[in-house]
């Protein structure tokens, strides 16, 4: 939603890049040859990791992007519960109003990791850009330093989290 | 009182002889990060942030207790100290749950500040996440240790400003804890005056008044100078 408060720089930003892989482009299959990736949300399942590894190995400059992905932040407070089991029992058993049970579908519902973790933890990061969200003016800079070659050098202000 | 001339970044610095490092460089208008220090509060060198390189001594000294000496050639802000100020930095966010988009200080938090001044944009190190409680048991305040950092403000000011000695630390390492009283819940500690100063020296959102939610959690400071200064300096200046 951040990324869209960018408003009418984003017509611009259309014109320099082809987007080609995200929650708004229909493709299921990550491409080849990616130039820069913005990775959203911390690490919690197995296929988090998997898209992790294939992303990397396919693309220049990989950007951990809001605090999930560069701490954890609020999906990581689950790890202080101890581990995947308890945390499905907390929310799936315990706290469940009726039909406690917790969700299995092999090949359907990816297991939890055991514990969530920033993506710098899995792969390894060019940039780190974070915010809770990062807003729109923050973003825009940073992909404008990116697009004009520049060295990434971020203000204070610009990395603060939360 | 005599004077020591010394040196701070290369700048000739005249000093009062008991004054510390730290003091004098702020006198002289030369920051040094720190994160336990607080203005009116005996020094204990807990944060480890304000180490400095002085020439000729063998190891970084932390600036907060180390006392300025004729001759003195002090550095701040070298490569090294830069590296190890961060790592320190990184190792205080990794050791509890310091999560600021959800903190009651997120927005007026010394811990979030300093990590933007020396640019600390992720954690190399793997974060603990222990599991840690938050004491609610108080009418008036909170105390949540995932967001505490150990800096023991809370405890020099309740034992040195109020003079209550209620506030303490228990454990060792990883499993140090500000405790109140005799670690008990905070509502039955006894010594406790609800005077709410560790509340106003917290560096973090570690202790808060209750009702504040997400960002809500400013502090005003002036109060506990108010304090200091009428009892060092017998002026009561508002």
């Amino acid at each position: 939603m951040s990324f869209l408060d960018m408003d009418e720089w984003l017509v611009e930003l259309q014109q320099r890049a082809d987007v080609v892989y995200g929650p708004f482009v229909d493709t299921k299959e990550y491409p080849q040859d990616v130039d820069l990736v913005l990775i959203e949300g911390a690490v919690c399942n197995s296929d988090h990791v998997e898209l992790l590894h294939t992303l990397r190995s396919r693309t220049k400059v990989v950007v951990a992007f809001g605090d999930c992905a560069v701490t954890g932040n609020v999906p990581a407070m689950r790890n202080a519960l101890g581990g995947a089991a308890p945390v499905l029992q907390r929310a799936y058993i315990e706290l469940a109003d009726t039909n406690p049970q917790i969700p299995r579908a092999e090949g359907v519902v990816p297991p939890l990791l055991e514990r969530v973790v920033p993506v710098h933890a899995v792969i390894p990061v060019e940039h780190f850009l974070p915010g809770c969200p990062p807003d729109a003016g923050k973003i825009k800079a940073f992909l404008t330093m990116l697009l004009e070659g520049q060295p990434v050098q971020l203000s204070p202000q610009e990395i603060k989290f939360g | 009182m005599a004077a020591k001339t010394l040196t701070i970044n290369g700048q000739l610095i005249s000093a009062e002889e008991d004054q510390t490092v730290l003091a004098a460089a702020r006198d002289a208008g030369i920051e040094i990060p720190t994160l336990c220090h607080l203005e009116g509060l005996p020094d204990v060198g807990a944060c480890r942030l304000c180490l400095v390189e002085i020439v000729g001594w063998p190891r970084l000294v932390p600036a907060c207790v180390t006392k300025v000496a004729e001759g003195m050639e002090v550095y701040t802000d070298t490569e090294r100290l830069r590296k190890y100020r961060r790592a320190i930095l990184e190792l205080i966010f990794a050791e509890r749950n310091h999560v600021c988009s959800v903190c009651v200080s997120n927005g007026n938090c010394e811990l979030q500040n300093l990590a933007m001044k020396l640019g600390m944009d992720h954690v190399r190190f793997e974060y603990r996440h222990p599991n840690l409680d938050v004491d609610v048991s108080h009418r008036l305040f909170g105390m949540d240790h995932n967001r505490c950092i150990l800096c023991t403000r809370c405890v020099r000011v309740c034992w040195y400003v109020e003079c209550a000695g209620t506030k303490n630390v228990a454990g060792r390492g990883v499993n140090s804890r500000i405790i109140t009283d005799m670690n008990q819940p905070w509502a039955e500690a006894e010594t406790c005056t609800n005077c709410g100063k560790c509340v106003q020296g917290c560096p973090t959102g570690a202790l808060f008044y209750k009702g504040a939610t997400v960002a809500e959690m400013e502090r005003d400071r002036s109060k506990l100078e108010f304090i200091v200064t009428a009892r060092e300096k017998k002026q009561w200046l508002v």
